[in-house]
């Protein structure tokens, strides 16, 4: 069989031999923890991570002030950092989840539009995509933010609207490849219509290649959501987010130091699986990068 | 068209232009009903141009700049997008050179096999998923039910050119046209996949243009030959006819190239010195004037297709047919 064809059954059967598949187990695991404390954020979170407690403040991890535990200590307004950082996973990955789901779907279909249109719609959008893509993102969230003002749905809109255009560059580049593979243009021969080449003929093909993306935007999203928050731009207080936490421990370092280490150790752990687990995706998916 | 006789195909004086040259230079021929006719010829010719011309597939830089293309008397090359649309996948069929190339790795075979009456709405899922699996019986898929449901990555090469030439058969067209099928084949495959496609066409009755550059596969399959050189056609006739009496020189030095039986079938074509030139360096008058070992001067003009002695059908294009013996 070539190697092409053993590519195509590994990713159908899902089966692939040699290393690599299993160092992603634990990561995996990683990932799926997030994922069920911020499901399960008010049936496991302690406390009401927005409840203040002056007599609890900046008490250290293990410590107990009025039959509070501080598991992992408390912030500056005696909050219980274990609730807040499940709620703030909540946050983390929510809006991780909606602008990948929200910039995937407009630079996917943006993407194959510009492939299947071609002439001036086809200029058009790649010309915009060359142009987001040339201005850096971290600064055009800032600045979209800035003007839209922040909160949770503008935070997820500002990400959409920076990121949709690796999604239509990736969608545009396959859709051109498969549009040109010998089965599409046979299925243009036969009479099927646009919408039947595309949904049935090309979409299936690119969706591994967009996925890939997908994974790796949604790390890159854990983190401008943090960066946004840290700034004051993101979801605001006294919701939790972990890079307001951040923020915050930074006054308090040398005297509180856990308020800002652990927000930064759950980043760190959530970035770091969706990293893996989207390289992982890559390799699986993509037979180029092999 | 009520008349059994009128060919299903008729192509006059077709002139495909790439840029400024004539990749397609006033091609002429018919394909009766129920016959094969294969266009033959070296790589360059311009077998391939033609073929898409017919089916009005042509490269976004082609152009189908003259001539008439007949499909059962409809004329093809004005018709509308739409109803060139509802021709294919309905009268006409294609396969091309690569099956597993020509198969959508992530579709279910009996889909793409019922694809072409799913999108002309002439079957219901159900009914042409059943026809899908009924079709890949007829062109010898053990277990077609089963197969139907695999996906192409887990066919053979061999087997994915017989789902093809069941996605093609399915809306049992009038015409096939096939560029190239056995080529990226093995051996054992190639003469399977011709001996299916003889039967095939003797179950359904659908003429078949057969594009190919090897002489071997002509001789199993065609009835009639049509052997193009510099986007002509030089000489045409019954398979017969041009195997006992090939009085084209071009068609002299093809017919040296057949393999014999036990020869490597690299050899194939070596034998002819050079290749076809490019496009641009075509000469003028006959075309095949600068690799032709009977060249004279008056070659520099078009030589007119002449009939070959007391053979009905048979027609060359040469200027000095009468000299065919000095080549040995
Ligand atoms: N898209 C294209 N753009 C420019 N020139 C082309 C294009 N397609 C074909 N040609 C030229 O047209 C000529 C005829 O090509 P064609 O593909 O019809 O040859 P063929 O007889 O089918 O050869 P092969 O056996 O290699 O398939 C060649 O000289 C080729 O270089
Ligand atoms: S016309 Fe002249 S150049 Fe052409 S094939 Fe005949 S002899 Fe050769
Ligand atoms: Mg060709």
């Amino acid at each position: 069989m070539s190697a092409a064809a053993q590519g195509l059954r590994e990713r159908l059967t899902g089966r692939r031999r040699g290393p690599g598949s299993r160092a992603v187990l634990p990561f995996l695991a990683i990932f799926a923890a997030f994922v069920l404390i911020a499901l399960l954020a008010p049936l496991i979170a302690p406390n009401d991570p927005n409840s203040q407690n002056l007599m609890g403040r900046l008490k250290a991890p293990g410590v107990t002030a009025r039959n509070i535990t501080y598991w992992l200590g408390s912030d500056e307004l005696g909050r219980d950092l274990v609730s807040r950082l499940i709620w703030g996973a909540r946050i983390s990955l929510s809006v991780a989840v909606l602008s990948v789901a929200l910039s995937g779907v407009v630079g996917t279909v943006l993407g194959m539009a510009a492939a299947t249109a071609r002439g001036w719609v086809e200029t058009v959008i790649m010309r915009l995509v060359d142009v987001f893509l040339s201005i850096p993102a971290v600064l055009l969230a800032i600045i979209t933010v800035a003007v839209l003002g922040p909160g949770f749905t503008n935070v997820v809109i500002v990400l959409a609207l920076t990121r949709w255009p690796r999604y239509a560059r990736v969608a545009y580049g396959q859709t051109l490849s498969v549009a040109n593979m010998p089965y599409v243009r046979l299925a243009r021969f036969m009479g099927a219509s646009m919408p039947r080449i595309l949904f049935i003929h090309i979409l299936p093909n690119i969706i591994g290649a967009i996925t890939v993306v997908a994974t790796l935007e949604f790390g890159l999203m854990v983190l401008f959501e943090a960066g946004l928050s840290f700034l004051g731009l993101g979801v605001q207080p006294p919701t939790a987010s972990w890079g307001a936490m951040l923020s915050v421990g930074r006054n308090y370092v040398g005297s509180a130091w856990w308020i800002s280490a652990f927000p930064g150790l759950c980043l760190f752990l959530l970035v770091l699986s969706v990293n893996l687990i989207g390289d992982h995706l890559r390799d699986r998916l993509d037979p180029k990068s092999r | 068209m009520s008349d059994p006789a009128a060919p299903v195909l008729s192509v006059r004086d077709l002139v495909t232009r790439i840029g400024g040259n004539a990749v397609v230079d006033g091609v002429s021929f018919d394909v009766a009903p129920g016959e094969v006719v294969a266009l033959v010829g070296e790589s360059g010719s311009g077998k391939s141009l033609t073929a898409l011309s017919v089916m009005g597939l042509l490269p976004a830089a082609a152009r189908a700049a003259a001539g008439s293309v007949r499909l059962e008397g409809e004329e093809l090359l004005s018709a509308p997008e739409r109803r060139l649309r509802r021709i294919r996948g309905q009268s006409l069929s294609m396969i091309f050179q690569e099956p597993v190339a020509s198969l959508n790795p992530l579709m279910r075979v009996g889909e793409q096999v019922a694809e072409s009456l799913v999108v002309h709405g002439r079957a219901g899922r159900a009914e042409a998923q059943a026809r899908a699996v009924e079709m890949l019986a007829r062109v010898g898929i053990p277990d077609p039910a089963a197969r139907a449901r695999q996906y192409p990555a887990e066919l053979s090469g061999g087997m994915c050119q017989r789902v093809m030439i069941a996605c093609a058969l399915i809306s049992e067209p009038r015409l096939l046209i096939a560029d190239e099928p056995t080529t990226a084949l093995d051996v054992t495959i190639q003469a399977q996949i011709l001996t299916l496609m003889k039967r095939l066409r003797a179950d359904f009755g659908t003429a078949i243009l057969i594009i190919t550059h090897d002489m071997g596969v002509v001789a199993d399959i065609a009835d009639r030959v049509c052997v193009m050189y510099g986007g002509r056609i030089v000489e045409t006739g019954t398979a017969e006819e041009i195997f006992a009496r090939p009085s084209h020189p071009y068609t002299r030095l093809l017919l040296s190239t057949i393999p014999r039986l036990s020869g490597a079938r690299k050899e194939l074509l070596r034998s002819i010195e050079g290749s076809v030139p490019d496009v641009s360096d075509w000469p003028e008058g006959c075309r095949f004037r600068s690799r032709c070992p009977l060249a004279q001067e008056d070659c520099a003009q078009v030589p007119p297709h002449v009939p070959v002695a007391g053979q009905p059908g048979h027609t060359a294009a040469c200027l000095h047919l009468e000299r065919i013996g000095e080549m040995t």
